[in-house]
């Protein structure tokens, strides 16, 4: 009998990346498969596959359902075949009640008005099937994430689907509603539903699946029954790639403290109670580069924001930046900035350029009122640090007046650097510095680290790219759902050893 | 060469607009058998379009800072009046009158401003509030009855300076103009001395006439003061990136809230100096003055290149827009078209001038 799905030798370019490379992967009747992988290893390209959001034709490879080769062309054909994707980002329209949220775009109608009492009746009979207890008629903005989520499973089981893609569904979600929604996945599949479960808790994984594939740099490295394999097999093959590239990594001299931090947490913005940063402390010294590692929602982002007082929640703990004396959290990042921090943050179209501005704007933006003589601008100081900065960072733009959005990401990235280098910080916040950049780029940004350190600057880094973080950092302090997990000094941080502090469960409670 | 291109449809940009007033000036000029273009009627035109243009060069601001501003008809009018009835009933001088108009106007504009900025209150709303409220203030203190200031007052408005104080300024214009030219590299350059032209040849048509109207002056100073803060003070600089991307501003340190007071205070500043010139242009403070004005000073600014999301804009290019409508609204008078017409192509105008840019920006992707 052939499998319930079949994906047979994926494969899917994207300009200058191949994302996936001839990945196979199979699915069960009544299975939970997990898909496991660090950041950027392929899981949700794959599964936007699966789900038509790249349309057939813009992939190699083939997708069989029963048995029958399909052609997906967007998520509504995916979800008539069966298939729901229930994504990280939920798509649940907040104003609206549950019921409504269940039944969008597919109103039981009769003479053209709503069945409102048929819409209620089903909404009630879907939230009995996840367990959920709560009035229909309450809008979904009145429910935690972990409610959402059941609400979003719900919907996809009225629509009869027979496979559901999980895509981390447990990432935002605080300990109690993880070992409900746990439970609730093990009920479905004993009423034959399978489930491919992407996650990086494996924890989790080893707890709920029946089998496990490993997505390594977008190829598949290998799929074992859970009773086959361990938590430590897994993480060698997802991190056992070698470091083919040089990282510039300077000696370490360590000088003065730069920056210390004391028993720092972040409230979750959307669970009160929760925390994204918990109980971190550490210390940053000049000529040293601090790496942060974890994974996806381990609170590595927010720590940074809220380091540059750019945090969304409240902040607890107390910081010191150069010789000043320990003081709470920064309000904003005005005051961050006046003490000597900089932040180059990980969505540079969101957080850093204006891209209609032009290079010289969006790289003088934070140093404007250094450069006013009688109240004016004076253009030409201005236009002269801006071009030796870009000269220093080897920026490739037609001249200071490009709009920015012009550039290409490594470029746009080195206007960014720029900004902060013309305030002459003490300590570098660098947040997924080369994300979306090309390799040229990359090594180029890896240099500047190398000099900005050695010159007696203090950086703090977060990467995704493991072989990056460790080639780049003199100590690793890994984050595990806002937790540290152990600090590491150069040559302890194996790949092995962050990986495994970063996937373990933190918690017995 | 695609560089090359890119740069190209920005010039091209400004030229369609350039390119849509001259038609508009060609088909009114046949149309009329060259009344349109006498200096007479250019001159008219030019005073018809001073009190929107105030308004517009303030607007373009607001704008590229992500704002709207619906209060500065009704601001203009009600700071107009007072000024009048100040110096016409309680008998301040001439100074002190129009001081007054520009301090309650920058007064109730960073009142505006800080509603937006502090208590987070929409702009559109904050601002359609205040066009209520001035309103009203205006029909209270005028009493429902038109006012009219003694002669002194409408000098601002209505005189023209002399011939010959029209080549002294045109003289210091172009001076200025040559001397920065010599200042900046490259492409802004030969801008600079065919602006300096244009300055000399539109002092000569004025002066075939009557002179440079007092409110053209006006307006041409306020202009390089606003287009100076606009390119060359950080205030300015910060507008666009608050416009352009506030996340960006905001993590790059710069003070949101008190940029947002800035630009509305400066705003009602210059709805200050509006309502002296409308005062003064129509002779009487009227209880309905201005009424309509900041939809005017809208439609310039962005038939002008002003986006409405934020972070775009120029001040001459609001000029350009401003002298657009005033050009259809003259034009159609001396056609003698029925009123109605008037709103009815502004609005076309307005519509396609966007309809044009969209148009443009989705071919550039």
């Amino acid at each position: 009998m052939p499998p319930l799905l079949d994906l047979r030798a994926i494969t899917k370019d994207f300009p200058g990346v191949r994302a996936l490379d001839g990945v196979s992967f199979d699915l069960e009747p009544g299975e939970i498969h997990a898909l496991c992988g660090e950041n950027g290893a392929g899981k949700s390209t794959l599964i936007k596959v699966l789900c038509g959001v790249y349309p057939s034709g813009s992939y190699g490879g083939e997708i069989r359902l029963g048995g029958e080769t399909v052609h997906f062309r967007g998520l509504p054909g995916s979800e008539a075949r069966g298939i729901a994707l229930i994504a990280q980002e939920l798509a649940l329209v907040p104003g609206l009640s549950v019921a409504e949220n269940l039944r969008l775009g597919r109103e039981p109608r009769r003479f053209g008005l709503i069945r409102w009492a048929e819409v209620r009746d089903e909404a009630r009979r879907a939230l009995d099937r996840v367990g959920l207890a709560i009035p229909v008629e309450t809008p979904v903005r009145e429910l935690g994430i972990g409610q959402q989520q059941l609400v979003e499973i719900a919907k996809a089981l009225m629509k009869n689907a027979a496979i559901l893609v999980l895509d981390e569904p447990t990432a935002a979600l605080p300990e109690a509603d993880t070992r409900r929604l746990l439970g609730l996945l093990g009920d479905l599949r004993g009423r034959g539903v399978a489930m491919i479960y992407i996650s990086h808790r494996l924890d989790e994984v080893f707890a709920l699946a029946d089998r496990i594939t490993v997505l390594r740099d977008g190829r598949s490295v290998g799929t074992a029954r859970r009773e086959e394999t361990t938590p430590e097999r897994v993480i060698s093959l997802m991190v056992g790639r070698e470091i083919s590239q040089a990282f510039p990594r300077p000696e370490r001299q360590p000088g003065e403290i730069l920056l210390s931090l004391r028993n720092w947490s972040v409230a979750d913005p959307q669970n009160p109670g929760r925390r994204v940063v918990d109980g971190v402390t550490f210390d940053v010294r000049a000529g040293e580069v601090l790496g942060i590692a974890g994974l996806m929602g381990a609170g590595r982002t927010a720590l940074l924001a809220s380091l540059f007082g750019a945090a969304r929640s409240p902040v607890q703990g107390t910081i010191q930046v150069g010789g000043g004396p320990p003081r709470r959290p920064f309000r904003d990042p005005r005051e961050a900035i006046a003490a000597g921090l900089a932040l180059v943050g990980e969505d540079r179209k969101r957080y850093g350029l204006f891209a209609r501005g032009s290079v010289l704007d969006n790289m003088t933006l934070a140093s404007l009122q250094g450069f006013r003589r009688r109240g004016l601008l004076d253009d030409r100081a201005r236009r002269a640090a801006a071009s030796g900065q870009s000269s220093a960072l080897r920026l490739k733009a037609a001249g200071l007046d490009v709009p920015v959005g012009q550039l290409s990401g490594g470029n746009q990235q080195k206007v960014i650097l720029g900004r902060w280098l013309l305030r002459r910080p003490r300590v570098l916040l660098l947040d997924e510095p080369t994300r979306g950049i090309d390799v040229g780029a990359k090594s180029e940004i890896y240099d500047l680290i190398g000099r900005l350190v050695a010159g007696g600057l203090g950086v703090v880094l977060v990467s995704s790219e493991l072989p990056e973080l460790l080639g780049l950092s003199h100590r690793v302090l890994v984050l595990n759902q806002g937790r540290p997990m152990g600090l590491f000094e150069g040559g302890a941080a194996t790949p092995e050893r962050v990986m495994s502090a970063a996937t373990t469960a933190t918690v017995g409670a | 060469m695609l560089k090359r291109l890119k740069r190209l449809e920005i010039d091209w940009r400004a030229l369609t607009m350039v390119g849509a007033l001259l038609v508009i000036w060609v088909v009114f000029s046949v149309a009329t058998d060259g009344t349109f273009l006498l200096p007479r009627n250019l001159s008219l035109l030019a005073r018809q379009m001073a009190v929107t243009s105030i308004l517009a060069v303030g607007m373009v601001l607001v704008i590229v800072a992500g704002q709207i501003d619906l209060s500065v008809g009704a601001l203009a009018g009600l700071t107009g009046a007072l000024a009048a009835l100040a110096y016409a009933r309680l008998g301040w001088p001439l100074a002190l009158a129009i001081l007054l108009a520009l301090v309650v106007g920058a007064m109730l504009g960073a009142l505006e401003g800080s509603l937006v900025a502090w208590l987070r209150i929409p702009p559109f709303i904050v601002t359609l509030g205040g066009m209520l409220v001035f309103q009203g203030v205006l029909l209270g203190v005028t009493g429902g009855v038109s006012t009219s200031p003694p002669r002194p007052f409408l000098f601002l408005g209505q005189a023209y300076l002399p011939p010959l104080a029209g080549w002294i300024v045109v003289g210091a214009v172009v001076a200025a103009l040559a001397f920065t030219a010599l200042r900046v590299q490259g492409r802004k350059r030969p801008g600079r001395l065919g602006l300096a032209a244009l300055a000399i040849g539109a002092v000569a048509l004025m002066n075939a006439y009557a002179g440079v109207p007092v409110p053209v002056l006006i307006v041409l100073a306020l202009a390089t003061v606003l287009s100076t803060v606009a390119h060359h003070t950080p205030f300015g600089r910060h507008l666009y990136a608050i416009g352009g991307n506030r996340e960006a501003a905001f993590y790059s340190g710069i003070a949101i809230e008190g940029h947002l007071v800035g630009v509305f205070t400066l705003m009602g500043l210059l709805a200050g100096a509006a309502g002296v010139v409308l005062t003064a242009r129509v002779g009487a403070a009227t209880p309905n003055a201005g009424q309509l004005m900041e939809l005017d000073a809208i439609a310039a600014a962005v038939i002008g290149g002003t986006s409405l999301l934020g972070g775009q804009g120029t001040v001459w290019g609001a000029l350009l827009g401003a002298l657009v409508m005033a050009s259809l609204d003259n034009g159609m008078s001396l056609l003698n078209t029925e009123a109605f017409w008037q709103p009815i192509l502004k609005g076309g105008i307005l519509v396609a001038a966007v309809a044009v840019d969209m148009a443009g920006r989705r071919g550039r992707g």
